[in-house]
């Protein structure tokens, strides 16, 4: 497991300005995430996960710190890393079909292999019958599974997810998750995931970032080690019980509940 | 062997409520008859009534003063002249409300700027501003022109301007992430996503084309619907003038049906 670093978050501030004065929405993070690990985040609303996010995206730009990805500050966008947001974020004029491609085309890549990448992702996420429907015939989970697969299919070397599954229904959500666990170790990859759920944290991460809040700071790394393959049963083993046991405890001190 | 269960039924369901009412297209057109008759009933009453019928003139005088009119020989000349003047008023309108309005919504200090401007000349009614026109570009079809263009310019250039920035910024990010660069956002996000709105922004132009149309043509134009209704006023011609009308109207509801036929092309991935 002792894999190269792929993402440094080094350091890294945020400070908002706004009329009613500053707001340090995260301060002082650093966290080290190794290729191909599955990291998830947790913390109560508002400890800055959104934040943390938008930056290693470069959607945002840090007040203090830096990102690093493969040995290099970056700046901006990049297509080497990839989000998918809560709000599915799909082009509702596009296909399921054009949506996954959008990346490619961004990118003027016309080649064959690009079109079966697009086939390939589709596939994978079980839409290839739904390819030519628009977003707005599909339910919740289609559209989060179609985000997914444009995600995948711009094939960015980290996957950053911001509570993706957060609005969507408990078994469509179990769903996701198995599937998302199937892909991801079927096709390695990155995963900077953020959750408000516990039971997800712990069922998809190796490792969890519980945050606190006010300002947001990491308040323990919490590995997981649980076998895999593993699936919604579990979340009935004891050791998942007893990690989420521990994890509980500590989201619920850090909301100050 | 599940779809072979299911065709059947579903063939059965269709041709029963087939049996028991008409086809959607027949219905709306029957209901489009019914609302016709009716109103040429209305009108005949108005016509008849001693409170109104001097305003109205009944059907039958209002339908052979098309013949009046081309023996006159203006009917065509008014109708070509009037499109003339509200088509490309309208498309130099439009020329100009696309990329303001969406430099405005881009841009937050041109918007700070010319936003003020907009509301302000907006609330003026054309007829007021004409008169400005007229020193400067002297009458006929050109003041017309620059009437009505200015008129559907504000108006597009609003509707355009509010579809922009209510455009949701997280698929503008989604966009950047995916590798977009400024411009593939313009054409790749922007326009599409303001495409109803646009298409809103059409058809409220043109329906503003049509009502600026009589303003625009006191300027002093030789031909026009607005200008024949204005000097058939002077002489109380009221069948010629009640023809006019109803022609300005049929005009407005033609373009607005092209508009939507157009629309319903367009915009069929969209929520309804
Ligand atoms: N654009 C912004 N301007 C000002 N404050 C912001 C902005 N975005 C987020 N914040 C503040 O930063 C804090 C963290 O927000 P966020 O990252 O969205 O938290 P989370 O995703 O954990 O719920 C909150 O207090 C929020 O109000
Ligand atoms: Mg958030």
């Amino acid at each position: 497991m002792a894999g190269q670093i792929k993402l440094a978050i080094d350091h890294v501030s945020k400070t908002y300005q706004s009329e009613r004065g500053e707001t340090t929405a995260i301060h002082d993070i650093n966290l080290k995430i190794t290729e191909n690990e599955f990291v998830t985040v947790i913390g109560p609303s508002g400890c800055g996960k959104s934040t943390l996010l938008n930056i290693i995206a470069g959607l945002e730009p840090a007040t203090d710190g830096k990102i690093i990805c493969d040995g290099q500050p970056v700046q901006g966008t990049g297509s080497e890393r990839g989000v998918v947001f809560q709000q599915y974020a799909l082009f509702p004029w596009l296909t399921v079909r054009q949506n996954v491609a959008f990346g490619l085309k961004m990118r003027k890549d016309k080649s064959a292999a690009a079109q079966e990448r697009v086939n390939h992702y589709i596939e994978i996420v079980g839409l290839s019958e739904f390819a030519d429907r628009y977003p707005k015939e599909l339910s919740g989970g289609m559209r989060q599974r179609v985000a997914i697969a444009r995600a995948y299919a711009a094939n960015p070397a980290v996957l950053l997810m911001d509570e993706p599954f957060g609005a969507l229904d408990a078994q469509t959500r179990g769903q996701l998750q198995e599937e998302l666990l199937q892909t991801w170790e079927k096709e390695q990859k990155t995963c900077f995931f953020i959750t408000h759920d516990v039971d997800e944290a712990i069922l998809l991460g190796q490792k969890i970032v519980i945050m606190n809040a006010h300002p947001g700071t990491v308040k323990e790394v919490v590995a997981v080690d649980l076998d895999y393959p593993r699936n919604q049963e579990t979340r009935l083993s004891e050791a998942f019980l007893a990690i989420k046991k521990h994890v509980w405890a500590q989201v619920y001190s850090s909301a100050g509940v | 062997m599940q779809s072979e269960l299911e065709l059947p039924t579903k063939v059965h369901k269709a041709k029963q409520t087939r049996k028991l009412k008409p086809h959607p297209r027949v219905r709306k057109l029957a209901w489009l008859t019914l609302s016709i008759t009716v109103a040429i009933g209305v009108w005949w009453l108005l016509s008849v009534l001693p409170g109104t019928k001097e305003s109205f003139p009944n059907p039958v005088a209002v339908a052979s003063a098309v013949g009046t009119m081309l023996g006159r020989g203006v009917l065509f000349s008014d109708i070509g002249s009037s499109l003339f003047s509200v088509i490309w008023g309208f498309v130099f309108g439009f020329i100009f409300a696309l990329p303001i309005a969406i430099l405005m919504a881009w841009y937050k200090p041109l918007e700070n700027i010319i936003g003020p401007w907009i509301q302000f000349i907006r609330s003026i009614p054309p007829l007021a501003y004409v008169p400005l026109v007229v020193v400067s570009a002297g009458i006929g079809a050109k003041a017309q022109i620059i009437v009505i263009c200015i008129a559907t310019f504000l108006v597009m250039t609003v509707t355009i301007y509010q579809g922009v920035v209510n455009i949701d910024p997280t698929l503008i990010k989604a966009a950047r992430v995916l590798g977009a660069r400024d411009r593939d956002i313009f054409v790749h996000v922007i326009v599409p996503a303001a495409t109803p709105y646009i298409i809103t922004a059409v058809r409220l132009g043109a329906t503003t084309a049509l009502t600026t149309l009589i303003a625009a043509e006191s300027t002093g134009a030789e031909a026009g619907l607005g200008m024949r209704i204005q000097s058939l006023s002077q002489t109380f011609d009221m069948a010629p003038m009640m023809l006019y009308i109803i022609i300005i109207g049929i005009i407005g509801i033609t373009l607005d049906k092209l508009i939507r036929m157009f629309e319903r092309k367009v915009t069929k991935w969209q929520d309804k």
